[in-house]
């Protein structure tokens, strides 16, 4: 239930997010969620794409520092509290999460929450046994 | 491996006795035909008899950089214009250039002291000498070129730049010695991966870096990336260019080619001689030049005399690795830093590719450093607080290293200039106008 995410490191320089991102639309690569997480400093980028590989090679030939990381989808009822009730569950774990962004699919019916915690096995695990919807590749494709 | 053996393994006693020898025919030599030298001696009535020992070197007046900028261009020769048949010169980024000019057998002197180099490094006529210090005025690339020849050697004059072409050269040639600064070396290392060349298997066995400061773990980084011995090689323009001294496989300094340089180290600021071990300036005499010869040139370079026994066999002095510069250090509130110790510190940090660039500016009235360090591959992490914390680990090595508070910004790869000659690592933006 592990999803491919792709992470780039950004200078906080004018043009590099609008380069990394032309470089993928070049290449037709469709980018399904995007999350910037920024400082002063720098950015990172993190993105849910349709070619995780394939983006990795085109951004890495165009001199950006990239990385691939497993992350969790999981899809939860647009309506108040839908999050909420997810990360209870992870919270009565005693599971950290590491980042999270959100969005919402097409239909309007569920949003798409991707996040990644200090133990992947053990949150998909845990999920599941609550009976929260994760979404499988194929899935995130599909969406 | 040694080219002279007979020289390079001489007596103590006996090497003494042949440099007192050759200082006295320096001297005269330099009184006699540099009305220069004539005038400084004159000033502190001194004659070239009353160089009798080698400590009587302590009585004759230094030169300095800035002399010889004075009588540029050829005011220091000691050879009639008809008989200098080469010229170099120094880059002459602060100021007017130094010419130095060759006679046919300084030239000779040259090759002889690069191919001990050469050897030092395990190069033999069987070699292939890729030699990537440029051609031209620097001396660099005529330097290396002269030695590898006298040794046999086949040289490839691919001098600096174009770099994908000189990893091709290097695979299809087989080149087995590389001679270039350890910087553009490091450079060559990244361009080979990227055309999916591994620099392990190219056919290098051996390096002579130079013409720029580097350190330990600069070299450890080469050796591991080509799989190759890193050797230290020192040398100036106003000497003669590469080859007064080289490292031997000991790796513990390089040995200073004594029957043609005489070595002094001296307190940069008192002018006075130090004592074997001590670290600062280091001062050179030619001993046998005959179209520039140079009597006590300061070199601004900071190492000090290492005179102990080399396993190698050697007897010539040692001296450590540049450690500095007397006049290239960066004051930083009144504090002076090297950029030596900076890369010490970003390399001791794990992971960080060695490229680097010290900004130093004065936002209001304190000085500010900023090191900018290239992020690598290797310690990407898409966690913002593992990269705060790489962040804060540089900067705590660095202040622990230079005892001043630095701001470390993370870079992307590539995004620092690279050099094909020697790394500007430090860009001093202060306005000193206080």
């Amino acid at each position: 239930m592990k999803i491919k995410q792709i992470s780039v490191f950004l200078e906080n320089k004018r043009g590099r997010l609008y380069e990394a991102l032309k470089a993928l639309a070049e290449q037709e690569i469709n980018i399904r969620a995007l999350s910037i997480a920024d400082t002063s400093e720098f950015g990172i980028l993190r993105m849910i794409v349709t070619d995780p590989e394939k983006a990795k090679e085109i951004l890495e030939k165009n001199e950006f520092t990239v990385k691939l990381t497993n992350v969790i989808a999981m899809a939860v009822k647009d309506k108040p509290g839908g999050l909420a009730e997810a990360l209870k569950h992870l919270y009565d774990s005693n599971i950290n999460i590491e980042y999270i962004y959100a969005f919402v699919e097409k239909s309007g019916q569920k949003a798409v929450v991707v996040l990644r915690t200090e133990n992947l096995d053990k949150t998909i695990s845990i999920l599941q046994e609550k009976g929260v919807t994760l979404l499988s590749w194929d899935d995130v494709l599909a969406l | 491996m040694m080219w002279n053996k007979e020289v390079e393994c001489m007596a103590e006693e006996q090497l003494r006795a042949l440099q007192l020898e050759r200082l006295k025919q320096t001297v005269k030599r330099a009184y006699e035909k540099v009305p220069y030298y004539r005038k400084k001696f004159d000033e502190v009535g001194l004659k070239p008899e009353d160089i009798k020992t080698l400590d009587d070197i302590k009585n004759i007046p230094f030169t300095s950089k800035a002399d010889l900028r004075e009588v540029y261009p050829f005011g220091m020769f000691a050879a009639s214009l008809s008989e200098i048949v080469e010229i170099h010169m120094s880059s002459g980024t602060t100021g007017k250039p130094v010419v130095a000019g060759y006679t046919r057998n300084d030239i000779e002197v040259w090759a002889e002291v690069m191919a001990r180099c050469l050897t030092m490094a395990g190069a033999t006529k069987e070699d292939i000498v890729q030699n990537c210090y440029g051609y031209g005025l620097f001396t660099g690339g005529f330097g290396v070129h002269y030695g590898a020849q006298k040794i046999g050697a086949m040289v490839v004059p691919a001098s600096a730049g174009n770099t994908r072409r000189q990893i091709e050269i290097m695979r299809d040639f087989g080149s087995t010695i590389l001679t270039c600064t350890p910087s553009y070396a490091l450079y060559m290392a990244e361009v080979a991966q990227e055309m999916g060349v591994e620099p392990k298997t190219l056919k290098l066995k051996a390096g002579c870096f130079g013409a720029e400061m580097w350190t330990e773990q600069m070299r450890k980084e080469i050796e591991k990336r080509f799989n190759i011995n890193a050797l230290n090689i020192y040398g100036l323009t106003e000497i003669i260019g590469p080859g007064v001294a080289h490292e031997c496989i000991e790796k513990k300094g390089l040995h200073v080619f004594e029957d043609h340089f005489y070595v002094e180290i001296i307190d940069p600021d008192t002018g006075d001689n130090l004592p074997d071990g001590k670290r600062g300036e280091l001062v050179l005499t030619t001993l046998t030049r005959e179209g520039m010869p140079m009597l006590r040139f300061r070199t601004r370079d900071i190492t000090s005399i290492i005179r102990e026994k080399c396993a190698c066999g050697r007897t010539f002095a040692k001296i450590e690795r540049i450690r500095g510069r007397t006049d290239d250090m960066i004051k930083v509130r009144g504090v002076m830093i090297f950029p030596y110790q900076i890369e010490r510190a970003i390399l001791e940090v794990q992971g960080i590719e060695p490229h680097y660039q010290i900004v130093v500016t004065r936002p209001q009235h304190l000085d500010e450093i900023e090191v900018m360090v290239e992020m690598s591959k290797e310690t990407f992490s898409d966690e913002v607080k593992h990269i705060e914390n790489l962040r804060k680990k540089l900067e705590k090595r660095i202040e622990e290293t230079i005892g001043i508070r630095v701001k470390v910004t993370l870079v992307e790869p590539k995004s620092l200039p690279r050099s094909e000659g020697k790394a500007k690592r430090v860009v001093d933006k202060r306005t000193l106008i206080d």
